[in-house]
């Protein structure tokens, strides 16, 4: 179900407070975070987000089209590479 | 036989069931059409005088977005998808589910038909 829009949008207070320091220092450096419950918000284009996958960082370049998902949502949690070959082809 | 929106030839129906021939129109919105035409639901296309049909065009032009305009819009929203790379675009690239269902079985109206994965192990002896 979609979150009530009397609460707004959420977004970690963290990260929301590192991207306010990195806007106003007007500096470029990417913000490692684990926190893929957060929506994009406006504020967040133009940044380079390292969302955690479980495993390692994902790096994410947020662009204007991105702005009401959430960082997860580009930082994909499971690798499916396709089913194993059978190994003895051809026995019968 | 009536022409309304394009393409779409309803006819010998009830207006209300008529109308769902549209794409973009289903039950309830063509239930509104008909309400803000004044019109029954129960009267047929056949017996729907030009002035009706006209309006029922003009209502549906201007409040409703039907066939072509609706499913460019559609295609335009999933490309959107793809275009960011978030997960729901990635599913409608690989042609599977979208909305978290599960794909150990069923979703056949995504995966279309079976691919039989051949030679399963054969119980031997």
């Amino acid at each position: 179900m979609a979150r009530s829009l009397k609460k707004g949008p959420y977004i970690d207070f963290r990260l929301e407070n590192k991207v306010d320091v990195i806007n106003n220092s007007g500096k470029k450096s990417v913000i490692k975070t684990w926190s893929r419950r957060s929506m994009i918000s406006p504020d967040f284009v133009g940044h380079t987000f390292a969302v955690h996958n479980g495993n390692k960082f994902i790096p994410v370049y947020v662009t204007e089209n991105m702005v009401g998902h959430k960082l997860g949502e580009f930082a994909p949690t499971r690798n499916f590479r396709g089913h194993v070959a059978k190994k003895d082809k051809g026995k019968r | 036989m009536a022409r309304i929106s394009g393409v779409d030839i309803p006819d010998n129906k009830r207006g209300e069931v008529a109308l769902t021939y549209i794409f973009g129109i289903g039950k309830s919105s063509a239930k509104k059409i008909l309400d803000k035409a004044e019109i029954s639901v129960d009267k047929k296309v056949k017996d729907w005088t030009d002035e009706e049909s006209n309006l029922i065009r003009k209502i549906i032009a201007e409040e409703f977005k039907t066939e072509g305009v609706l499913k460019s819009e559609i295609q335009l929203s999933i490309k959107r998808l793809l275009d960011i790379g978030c997960y729901r675009g990635l599913r409608h690239r690989k042609g599977l589910p979208v909305r978290g269902q599960r794909t150990k079985n069923n979703s056949r109206t995504r995966k279309g038909k079976r691919k039989t994965v051949a030679n399963k192990k054969k119980a031997t002896k």
